[in-house]
């Protein structure tokens, strides 16, 4: 069976017509079969090509994978007869294009958008009119069932997105996540716009995420454009994908600890978090690290000021970390609130095909700068997690043992002796990108797996850009983590997730 | 319990001592852009040319911050060699940028000086005390973040009297980030709506002056004035938190510069 599939490397060009092309059965079947063998996805959706439609998927066990098939107005649900990991792919794709999922078990729309063919709209929906809201949520029926319903705006400075729970007393029975309101068109832009606007939407996907999803862009063009990075230039991108988990896993402690009301941690890990952002802004004169990266290398030389600066910051912060770590993990009342809160089994994270801290902490060992390397990634050691009980305490845990193996990783590679990179030019902004060529990169963002791929016409232009952010994967991981728990713990269950609400909605 | 009180120790006094000493940012961060008025019409229009924004306007030498994202790259081009060379652009570490009005935005590298430009009614109604609701309204997170930071001990927004809060009944105003996608235009304008008046509206970031980087595209409105009157723009992508307590500070409480 594996010869119906392409094995590709991370990040490596290959030509479109290698990509094997196999009848819509067999395609089912090889789709199936990979995730009932313990497979997951990285990437299932359609593209147009010519006068037909195409569905390509990338798939992953310890190597990567690709293959596609041609598709008329419908295929058959890979979601009824292969399960849940399928279920927001197919949904995006009848989106997308209008191309119907025939027996999807739970077909509903993600962003409340036109598609993007002359086909027929797979949900009956006239978008002139205000559609978001106007959506089929399951509902449990029962003399003492309750519903609460919240958002899209939301009683915090976060993103908009909105939960409905089915509520039986304080228990939640069910709870449905219905994102869509940030979509702003993102992947149509990205396939339209002059190329000088490619990173810079790159890094708005998601702005937690700039350095993963910009990093993830930049490798793709550099594989279709064939251009070499220096190594000062890959240390340097390592270093900043480091420093974005670094903020963000302190800030998602700090911000746990103070959705139980112990606000020492909160108060310290927000100012710490901070600092982590400052040393973006040292590297790149942004604190999200926005401008730094570009296909070829970096924007701005890390020099021997740049490395101390870091160096002797990652020294002072490294035992206050430690310590503030100590006084989280170590408070019975913390303890008590985070264990068996929220737990997402292996079985169920294996189901959905979780990603990253979410899917580490249930057990799921996958790890993209272990499994496909990048950047520096091979010479750096691996982690492994010890606490895979899948709570909220598992999900802050592996946090925290991802911050010190960052920390270390930091520190080893500013340790080596290397040349200062040197920055690329800006004008350099009109890629000649390989005609009708394929390209699947994927990193380790902070959340997880960030993935993206690009195809190529025969005059080298871009026909398809498809983002996958690891919120994709997770969001109903967090759905999962509400059944049969507390409403109250809702809050909680959700900081430990911390997704994204643009990097879904694009 | 004693472990509370090490970290306490080991903690200290973090808050910021602005805005009654300045601060300074370091050399790397990219604020107010200064325009070299004596730059050639060539060179200018090379900048336009290679910005993502359509920020720069050549024939004026001038950039409009609503677009800006200060990626940099057009400070980076000059005519001729090395450090004798013409430059079009350089970036200050100035981050007072905020403006009562659009137009403000298009400048060769000077704003009029916000505390001016408060209104007397403003400050009469909310200088003691300002409560604001935010909106997420379809942008990138990186606005929302920078703005919960004012929150952390550092920037402590609320010793000036100003916080946000969950209810557009209890504020006095929205604070808007994002492009404001199609699907959240209604939700923004129910939130505009429910805010008592007088009332003030807030464009943090460049999303929700101009669309950002997402302009053009189909999805989004591009521009929150079309759609509610802007009291305050502040520039950025997105803006630095000194930025945003400045910009509340100068406007609300008339603090000078």
């Amino acid at each position: 069976m594996d010869s119906l599939m392409l094995k590709i490397v991370n990040g490596e060009r290959i030509a479109r017509n290698q990509i094997p092309r196999i009848s819509s059965e067999l395609f089912h079947r090889q789709l199936s079969q990979f995730v009932r063998n313990n497979g997951f996805i990285v990437q299932f959706f359609a593209y147009p090509e010519d006068k037909q439609m195409v569905l390509l998927a990338v798939l992953r066990n310890s190597d990567l994978f690709i293959l596609e098939t041609t598709v008329g107005r419908e295929f058959p649900s890979l979601t009824l007869s292969a399960g849940a990991q399928f279920n927001l792919f197919e949904r995006e794709i009848a989106e997308q294009y209008g191309l119907r999922p025939a027996g999807h078990p739970w077909l509903k729309m993600l962003r409340y958008h036109a598609n993007k063919s002359d086909k027929p709209d797979v949900f009956g929906n006239n978008y002139e009119e205000e559609i978001p809201g106007n959506y089929p949520y399951f509902q449990v029926q029962g003399e003492a069932v309750h519903e609460v319903a919240v958002g899209p705006v939301h009683a915090g400075i976060i993103e908009p997105g909105h939960f409905r729970f089915q509520c039986a007393g304080e228990e939640v029975l069910h709870l449905e996540i219905q994102l869509g309101y940030q979509h702003r068109g993102v992947e149509e832009l990205l396939q339209t716009v002059p190329h000088k606007r490619l990173i810079t939407l790159a890094e708005g996907i998601a702005g937690d995420t700039t350095i993963g999803h910009n990093l993830s862009c930049c490798q793709a063009l550099e594989a279709l454009c064939g251009l070499e990075v220096a190594a000062g230039a890959s240390t340097q991108r390592t270093i900043a994908l480091e420093l974005e988990r670094l903020a963000n896993h302190i800030g998602d402690l700090g911000a746990l600890s103070g959705d139980v009301a112990f606000n020492p941690p909160a108060a310290y890990f927000g100012r710490i978090r901070g600092e982590f952002l400052n040393l973006l802004l040292a590297l790149s004169g942004n604190r999200f690290g926005k401008g730094l990266i570009r296909p070829g290398g970096t924007a701005f030389a890390m020099g021997p000021q740049e490395r101390q600066v870091i160096t002797k910051k990652i020294k002072e912060l490294r035992p206050e970390i430690l310590h503030v770590c100590d006084l989280l993990f170590t408070a019975h009342t913390v303890l008590a609130r985070f264990e068996r809160t929220g737990t997402v089994t292996r079985e169920h994270a294996q189901a959905l095909g979780l990603v990253g801290v979410c899917g580490r902490a249930s057990g799921l060992g996958y790890d993209v700068r272990e499994f496909f390397p990048t950047e520096c990634y091979q010479e750096l050691p691996t982690i492994t997690n010890t606490m895979t009980s899948g709570d909220v305490l598992s999900r802050a845990m592996v946090r925290q043992e991802e911050i010190v193996h960052s920390l270390n990783a930091i520190d080893m590679l500013l340790a080596r002796e290397e040349e200062p990179c040197r920055p690329v030019p800006a004008e350099d902004t009109n890629y000649a990108l390989a005609p009708s060529s394929c390209v699947v990169t994927l990193n380790e963002g902070w959340r997880g797996e960030v993935s993206h791929c690009l195809l190529t016409n025969d005059q080298g232009q871009l026909i398809r850009y498809k983002i996958k952010d690891p919120s994709f994967h997770n969001w109903p991981g967090l759905a999962m983590a509400l059944r049969n728990q507390e409403i109250s713990d809702f809050p909680l269950c959700n900081k430990s997730f911390n997704l994204s609400y643009c990097g879904f909605d694009l | 319990m004693y472990k509370i009180i090490r970290n306490r120790l080991e903690q200290g006094h973090r808050t910021s001592s602005y805005p009654k000493k300045p601060i300074q940012l370091p050399a790397s961060y990219r604020g107010l852009p200064l325009v070299n008025a004596d730059s050639s019409l060539s060179l200018a229009r090379r900048c336009a040319a290679l910005c993502p924004q359509n920020a720069i306007l050549a024939e004026e030498r001038k950039i409009d911050l609503g677009r800006c994202t200060f990626c940099g790259r057009c400070a980076e081009l000059q005519d001729g060699e090395g450090e004798g060379g013409e430059y079009f652009v350089r970036f200050t570490q100035r981050f007072e940028l905020a403006a009562t009005s659009r137009n403000d935005l298009i400048t060769s590298g000077t704003l009029p000086d916000l505390a001016q430009q408060a209104k007397e009614q403003i400050i009469k109604l909310f200088g003691r005390s300002l409560q604001l609701r935010q909106v997420s309204a379809g942008g990138c997170n990186a606005c929302e973040a920078d703005i919960n930071v004012l929150g952390t001990p550092f920037f402590d927004l609320s010793r000036f009297g100003i916080d946000f809060v969950a209810s557009p009944r209890h504020a006095d105003g929205i604070m808007v980030t994002g492009p404001i996608s199609r699907n959240m235009r209604s939700a923004l304008i129910d939130t505009y709506q429910a805010v008592p008046a007088p009332k003030v509206v807030i464009a943090a970031g460049c999303c929700a002056i101009s669309g950002g980087p997402f302009h053009g595209s189909a999805e989004i409105i591009g521009d929150l004035h079309s759609l509610v009157p802007v009291d305050l723009y502040i520039p950025g992508c997105p803006p630095h938190p000194l930025t945003t307590l400045h910009a509340l500070l100068a406007y609300f409480k008339q603090m000078r510069s």
